[in-house]
C-alpha cells in the first residue's frame, strides 16, 4: 500500500512522486479560476477552442447507424449555416458503431473514438477487455478511451492496474489511449491524483476524468486536481500526457472555465485538441449559441441550432 | 537553662529558584508597626530585576509546557505548604501591625485565593476559548495562552492578599512572574518565596525583588524582553515616561483591582490563538 | 486535428480586457467630515487631494481634519451616547447594524470599484472579500446587540462611551466594519479616521449611515493624515482607542493611551512566517504562499512575507512559486482579471522600492517575472528574494509590499525557532498533511493567528490580533467584542 507521497514506476524502469491534495484549498483555487472573467475575443477565442477540442459523443443503449452518421454529421460541420466554425476533434462512439462513425468522417480531420475494454464498468476479465479494445482499433478507431480497473485500484492491487493499461496501450497499437479514472468513485481528490500518476505512468496518451455515466464527473476542482497531475509527470519524465473532462460539461461557461484552468495551470500550448479534450454531447449546442450571439449581438434559441 | 536567643532571618531575594543579596550589595530596613527592626531586607537593583527576567524566561516555556493539571498541582501543593507554614505569615502579618482578627482572616482569604486559583488551570479554556462557527469548511478555535514574562508591582496592602491575588493569575496559566515589592510588604513576599522554594514551583516562575518599586519599575516597563508589567500594585507612583516606555515593545500594562479574583484577570495576561484548518477529505 | 491560424480562434491566457463599469459610483468633488449626522466642512478649510493610484487621477478633495474638528466629532458622539444611543436597548440597536449589513450587501458593487479606485486593490479582490466580509461583520455583531449579557458569564458589562477608531489604507472599508461593528453592537458611539490615501469608501458609508437613519453622532467620520489620528487620540472625551496600522504609530498611540490610562487595542505589523514542509500537499501549498504575500499587493499586515520551506524540497518548491508567479496578471485594478493591482500610494511605493534595493545590496538574490508596468500610477513587480538569512532587513522587517523573502529549514526546531525570532507575532502558516505536526507547531508558533493547510482567511466569528508587538487586542468573534465593553460594577481591569 502506498502512503500519500508514494513513488510509482514508470514504463520506462523510472519512478514518479505523486503528492497528497488538500480538497479545500483545491476547490478554493478552481473557484478562483472560474471567476476569469473572458469577455469579447477571448470569449470567441474560447468557444471557437472548445469546439476543436471536442469529443462529440454518444454513448447509449439505443444508438444506431442513423444516430451516429447524424452526430458525425453535427460534427465536421456544427453549425451548418456557418462555415467559420470549426470541426469537433472526434465522435467517441461504443465499439459496435465504430464502422459506421469512420464511414461518416471518412475524408475530414474528425477522428473516431471508441469506447473499448468493457466500458463503462470494466468488469471483464483482462482478456475481454483487450480483445473488446484491439476489436475496436481493428475497425478504425483512432483512439480508444478504456477505465482505469478501479477494483483492482480500490482494493490496493495498484501492480494491476498499472499491467492492465500497459497492456491496454500494447492492443491499441498507433491509437491513443485514453484512460478513465471514473473519479467520483474514487473517494478523493488524493486518490484522483495517485490515479492520475499510475495511468500516466502506465503509458497513458490522455487521462479522463469520467464515464459520463455517474452524476460526479467532469468538476472544475477535479480537471484543475488532473492538471497539476500532468504538470507533475511532465516536470518528473519530459512526457507530455493529455486531459480529457467529460460528464456534466453542458454549458459554455463550464467549458471556458476548464480552458482557463488548464491553460493557467499547463500553459496555454496546452490548449489544443492534442492535449485537451471536452467529451460532451449537449455542449456543442451550447456554445453554438453563444457564438451567434456574438455574430448577431442577439441571445439565440435552440431553435436556431441543430439537435442531432 | 539560657533563654534561647532568636536566629534571625535574613531576608533576600529570590532569583531562580535561589536565594542571593542584591548585586548592589545594598539593604532597606524593615520596622514593625512598634519601631523594632523586623529585618534589613535586601534592596534590588536594576541588574537584579535584569536577572530576574532573565531567569523567568528561562522558566517561561517548561512552565508553558506543563500540562495545565500539573499546573493546578503545583498551585495546589503551594497552598498546603502555606497552611502548615500558616503561623509563620501570621507572625509576619502581625509584625507589620495587622489585629490578630484580621491577620487570620487574611492569610484564611489568601489560601482559599490561592487554591481557588489553582483550579482555574484546566478550565480556563473552557471559559475564555472558543470554537469559530466560521462561514466556510473549516474548522477554527481560539484558545488562550501565556503572555511570556510579566512582572508584578505588588500591592502594598493588604500585603498577602494582595501579592498572592495578583501572583496567581500571573502564573497559573503558564507565564513566569517578577514579582516587586516595596516596603513592609516585602516581608509577606520573601516568606512566600520561602514557601515557593520548598513546594513544586520550578525557579524562575516567581522571583521576588524586595525593594522600591519606584525605582525598578521603569526597567521593567522599558525591558524589551517583557512582555507585560501588572501596575496594580503602583498606580500612581510613576511618571507618565516611564509608563509610556512600555510601548517600545507594545507590552500589556495591567492595572486592576488588587484584591480580586476572576478569571477575567487571567485573562489580562493572555493572548489568545486562533487556529484554522479545512475540513476536507 | 490542426488548429487554425486565426489567433482570435485559439484561446489563450492573455485574456482580452473585461473592465468593471465605473458607470455606478458618482464621486463628488470634495467631502467634508461626516459629524452629528451631515456633512460638515472642516473648520481649517484645508484640503487635500485622493488619487487614483492605477492611474494618478486626482478623485477629490478631502477636508483636512483638525482638533476642532475632531473636537465636534467627539461632542456629537457624546451627545449621542448620551442621548439616544445610549438609551436605546440593544436589540434597537441591532436593527441599524443589520440595516447596514443589508445595505452594505445591496450597493456592494458600488464600494467595491470605488475602494478600488481609490486604493489600487483588484476589483476581483474589492468584489468577493473586502464587501462580503464588511458586510459579514456588521450582519454577525448585529446580534450580538441583544446578547451582550451572555457573552461574558458573571461579567456585568457596559459600553465605553465615546470610541476613538483608526483604520488604516489597505482594506479601507472592511477595517472600518471591523472596526464599526463591534463598537456600535456594544453601544459606543464612533469617531473614525479613515487613512488619508482611501477615505472615499468610509464616506460613502456616511451615506448608507444616513439612509438607515442611525441618529445623527453615533458614527462621526473624521478625515486627514496623522495630525489628525493624533487629535484624536489626544482628546480627553476619547473614552477608548482602537487602531490598526503600523508598529510604528501604534507604540505613539500605546503612549499616549498609557498616559491617559484608556484602554486601547492595537492591530499592528506583521512578518508572519509561512512553513512549507516536505510532507505538504504540494500545489495548495504553492498557491496559498502565492496569494498568501502577492494578494493586496503584500498590503496585508499578517501576509506570509517569510516562506520557511524545507530544505529538501526548497528548490522544487521555490521554482513552482516563481512559475506561478509569472502568471499573475498585473495591472488596471477594474479589469475583472486582474490578480495584482496598484501600489496604494507614491509613498508606499518608495518604500518597498528601497527595501527591495536593501534586499539587493545586503546579497539576497532578486526574482521578478517578467511583466509590464503600466506608465502612469504606482506599481511593483511581484517579487522573490531567494538566498535570504535571518540577518537580513527584507527577513526581519515588514515591507507591507509583493515582496516574498525564501529561508530554508532542516527540522521542525529550527523552522519555530526561525519563525518567533522577530517582533512581530500577528500571524503563520503552516502546510503538511501531518495532523500531530500541525498542531505541535500550531501550539509553538507565537502568534495570533496560524492557517494550516490554508491562509489569509478572515471570518467575523474568528478573532484576529496579534502577540508580541503586533499588538493586543482581538477583532472578530466573542473576543473581538470585549474589547469595547467595560466591566460596570468595577473601574478596574483590561489593559491599556
Amino acid at each position: 500500500m502506498m502512503n500519500s507521497t508514494a513513488f510509482l514506476p514508470t514504463t520506462d524502469g523510472g519512478s514518479v512522486r505523486t503528492t497528497p491534495v488538500d480538497a479545500v484549498a483545491l476547490e478554493a483555487r478552481a473557484a478562483a479560476l472560474c471567476t476569469r472573467s473572458i469577455k469579447t475575443t477571448s470569449k470567441r477565442a474560447a468557444l471557437h477552442t472548445t469546439i476543436r477540442c471536442i469529443d462529440l459523443t454518444t454513448l447509449e443503449g439505443i444508438d444506431t447507424p442513423g444516430k451516429v452518421a447524424s452526430l458525425c454529421q453535427k460534427a465536421i460541420r456544427p453549425d451548418p449555416a456557418n462555415p467559420t466554425i470549426p470541426s469537433v476533434a472526434a465522435v467517441c462512439v461504443y465499439p459496435e458503431m465504430v464502422e459506421h462513425a469512420v464511414t461518416s468522417v471518412s475524408g475530414t480531420t474528425v477522428v473516431v473514438a471508441s469506447v473499448a475494454g468493457a466500458f463503462p464498468a470494466g468488469m471483464s476479465t483482462p482478456a475481454v477487455r483487450v480483445a473488446d479494445i484491439a476489436d475496436a482499433v481493428g475497425r478504425g478507431a483512432g483512439e480508444i478511451d478504456i477505465v482505469l480497473n478501479r477494483s483492482a485500484f480500490m482494493s490496493g492491487d495498484l501492480r494491476r492496474a498499472y499491467d492492465e493499461i500497459v497492456a491496454a496501450k500494447e492492443a491499441c497499437g498507433t491509437a491513443h489511449l485514453k484512460v478513465i479514472l471514473e473519479t467520483g468513485e474514487l473517494g478523493s481528490y488524493e486518490q484522483v491524483r495517485r490515479a492520475s500518476m499510475l495511468a500516466m505512468a502506465a503509458g497513458a496518451d490522455f487521462i479522463k476524468t469520467s464515464t459520463g455515466k455517474i452524476p460526479k464527473a467532469a468538476t472544475h476542482p477535479m480537471v484543475l486536481n488532473m492538471a497539476e497531475a500532468i504538470r507533475d509527470y511532465a516536470d518528473q519524465t519530459g512526457v507530455i500526457v493529455g486531459l480529457k473532462g467529460a460528464g456534466g460539461i453542458r454549458t459554455a461557461k463550464q467549458a471556458w472555465h476548464h480552458l482557463v484552468i488548464v491553460g493557467e495551470t499547463l500553459g496555454s500550448d496546452w490548449l489544443t485538441p492534442e492535449r485537451f479534450r471536452l467529451g460532451a454531447s449537449s455542449l456543442l449546442n451550447d456554445v453554438l449559441m453563444q457564438i451567434q450571439k456574438l455574430d448577431t449581438g442577439h441571445y439565440s434559441g435552440p431553435n436556431y441550432v441543430t439537435v442531432d | 537553662m539560657a533563654e534561647h536567643i532568636p536566629v534571625d532571618k535574613t531576608f533576600k531575594l529570590f532569583i531562580g529558584g535561589t536565594f542571593p543579596r542584591s548585586e548592589s550589595g545594598r539593604t532597606f530596613q524593615i520596622h514593625s508597626a512598634d519601631g523594632d527592626l523586623l529585618a534589613n531586607a535586601a534592596k534590588a537593583s536594576r541588574k537584579d530585576l535584569r536577572e530576574a527576567v532573565k531567569a523567568a524566561r528561562g522558566a517561561q516555556a517548561d512552565w508553558a509546557g506543563r500540562t495545565a493539571y500539573n499546573r493546578g498541582q503545583v498551585l495546589y501543593r503551594v497552598a498546603e505548604v502555606m497552611e502548615s507554614r500558616r503561623a509563620e505569615f501570621i507572625s509576619v502579618l502581625t509584625d507589620m501591625g495587622q489585629t490578630a482578627h484580621s491577620v487570620r482572616a487574611e492569610v484564611d482569604r489568601s489560601i482559599d485565593r490561592w487554591v481557588w486559583y489553582a483550579g482555574w488551570a484546566d478550565k480556563l479554556h473552557h471559559v475564555l476559548g472558543t470554537v469559530n462557527p466560521v462561514a466556510g469548511p473549516y474548522f477554527n478555535f481560539t484558545f488562550p495562552e501565556p503572555t511570556g514574562v510579566v512582572v508584578v508591582a505588588a500591592p502594598d496592602d493588604p500585603p498577602l492578599l494582595g501579592l498572592l491575588s495578583r501572583i496567581a493569575p500571573v502564573i497559573i496559566s503558564g507565564n513566569t512572574a517578577v514579582v516587586t515589592t516595596g516596603g513592609p510588604s516585602a516581608l509577606a513576599a520573601v516568606t512566600l518565596a520561602e514557601v515557593l522554594a520548598t513546594s513544586d514551583v520550578p525557579g524562575g516562575v516567581v522571583n521576588v525583588l524586595t525593594g522600591d518599586k519606584a525605582e525598578l519599575l521603569p526597567w521593567a516597563l522599558g525591558h524589551m524582553d517583557v512582555n507585560s508589567v501588572d501596575l496594580t500594585g503602583e498606580p500612581n507612583g510613576l511618571d507618565d515616561e516611564a509608563v509610556a516606555t512600555a510601548a517600545d515593545n507594545v507590552k500589556r500594562i495591567v492595572r486592576s483591582d488588587p484584591v480580586g479574583a476572576s478569571p477575567y484577570m487571567i485573562g489580562d495576561f493572555l493572548e489568545m490563538k486562533t487556529v484554522w484548518h479545512p475540513i476536507g477529505r | 486535428m490542426t488548429p487554425t491560424d486565426n489567433p482570435l480562434e485559439s484561446f489563450d491566457i492573455d485574456y482580452a480586457p473585461a473592465l468593471e463599469s465605473t458607470a455606478v459610483i458618482d464621486i463628488a468633488d470634495s467631502y467634508g467630515h461626516f459629524i452629528n449626522g451631515v456633512f460638515v466642512e472642516p473648520s481649517s478649510g484645508v484640503t487635500f487631494p485622493t488619487v487614483n493610484p492605477a492611474t494618478e487621477t486626482h478623485l477629490a478633495d478631502i477636508a483636512d481634519g483638525s482638533p476642532e474638528d475632531v473636537d465636534r466629532a467627539v461632542t456629537a458622539a457624546r451627545t449621542a451616547f448620551e442621548g439616544p444611543w445610549g438609551q436605546m436597548t440593544g436589540s434597537e440597536r441591532g436593527r441599524y447594524l443589520f440595516r447596514i449589513a443589508r445595505q452594505l450587501q445591496e450597493r456592494s458593487r458600488e464600494f467595491a470599484v470605488l475602494e478600488t479606485m481609490d486604493g489600487g486593490k483588484p476589483i476581483k479582490e474589492s468584489r468577493d472579500l473586502d464587501l462580503p466580509l464588511s458586510a459579514a461583520w456588521f450582519f454577525y455583531y448585529a446580534g450580538w446587540t441583544d446578547k451582550l449579557e451572555y457573552a461574558f458569564p458573571n461579567r456585568t458589562v457596559a459600553p465605553h462611551g465615546v470610541v476613538g477608531q483608526i483604520v488604516p489604507w489597505n482594506f479601507p472599508l472592511m477595517m472600518a466594519a471591523w472596526k464599526l461593528a463591534p463598537a456600535l453592537a456594544a453601544g459606543n458611539t464612533v469617531v473614525l479616521k479613515p487613512a488619508e490615501t482611501t477615505p472615499l469608501t468610509a464616506l460613502l458609508l456616511a451615506d448608507v449611515l444616513c439612509d438607515v437613519d442611525l441618529p445623527p453622532g453615533v458614527v462621526n467620520i473624521v478625515t486627514g493624515a496623522g495630525g489628525t489620528g493624533a487629535a484624536i487620540v489626544d482628546h480627553p472625551g476619547i473614552d477608548k482607542l482602537a487602531f490598526t496600522g503600523s508598529t510604528e504609530v501604534g507604540k505613539t498611540i500605546q503612549r499616549v493611551a498609557s498616559t491617559r490610562r484608556i484602554p486601547l487595542t492595537l492591530e499592528l505589523g506583521g512578518k508572519a512566517a509561512h512553513i512549507v514542509f516536505e510532507d505538504s500537499a504540494f500545489d495548495q501549498a504553492v498557491e496559498g504562499v502565492v496569494t498568501g504575500i502577492y494578494s493586496n499587493q503584500g498590503h496585508v499586515c499578517c501576509a506570509g512575507s517569510r516562506l520557511l520551506v524545507e530544505e529538501s524540497i526548497a528548490e522544487h518548491f521555490v521554482e513552482r512559486v516563481r512559475r506561478r508567479i509569472s502568471t499573475l496578471r498585473l495591472g488596471n485594478p477594474l479589469d475583472k482579471n486582474t490578480d495584482v493591482g496598484a501600489i496604494n500610494s507614491a509613498d508606499q511605493l518608495q518604500r518597498i522600492t528601497d527595501m527591495v534595493a536593501t534586499g539587493v545590496a545586503e546579497g539576497a538574490d532578486l526574482y521578478q517575472p517578467e511583466c509590464e508596468l503600466p506608465d502612469k500610477g504606482f506599481w511593483f513587480p511581484p517579487t522573490v528574494f531567494t538566498g535570504v538569512q535571518q540577518s537580513h532587513t527584507v527577513a526581519r522587517e515588514e515591507i507591507f509590499g509583493p515582496v516574498l523573502t525564501v529561508q530554508t529549514f532542516r527540522t521542525a526546531e529550527e523552522a519555530v525557532e526561525k519563525a518567533n525570532n522577530t517582533p512581530y507575532g500577528l500571524s503563520a502558516g503552516i502546510w503538511t498533511e501531518k495532523g500531530s505536526k500541525i498542531l505541535w507547531m500550531a501550539e509553538k508558533l507565537r502568534a495570533g493567528v496560524v492557517w494550516a493547510n490554508t491562509y489569509n482567511r478572515f471570518d467575523p466569528a474568528s478573532p484576529f490580533g496579534g502577540y508580541k508587538e503586533s499588538g493586543f487586542g482581538r477583532e472578530g468573534g466573542l473576543h473581538g467584542l470585549a474589547p469595547y465593553l467595560r466591566e460596570q460594577t468595577s473601574g478596574a481591569g483590561g489593559s491599556a
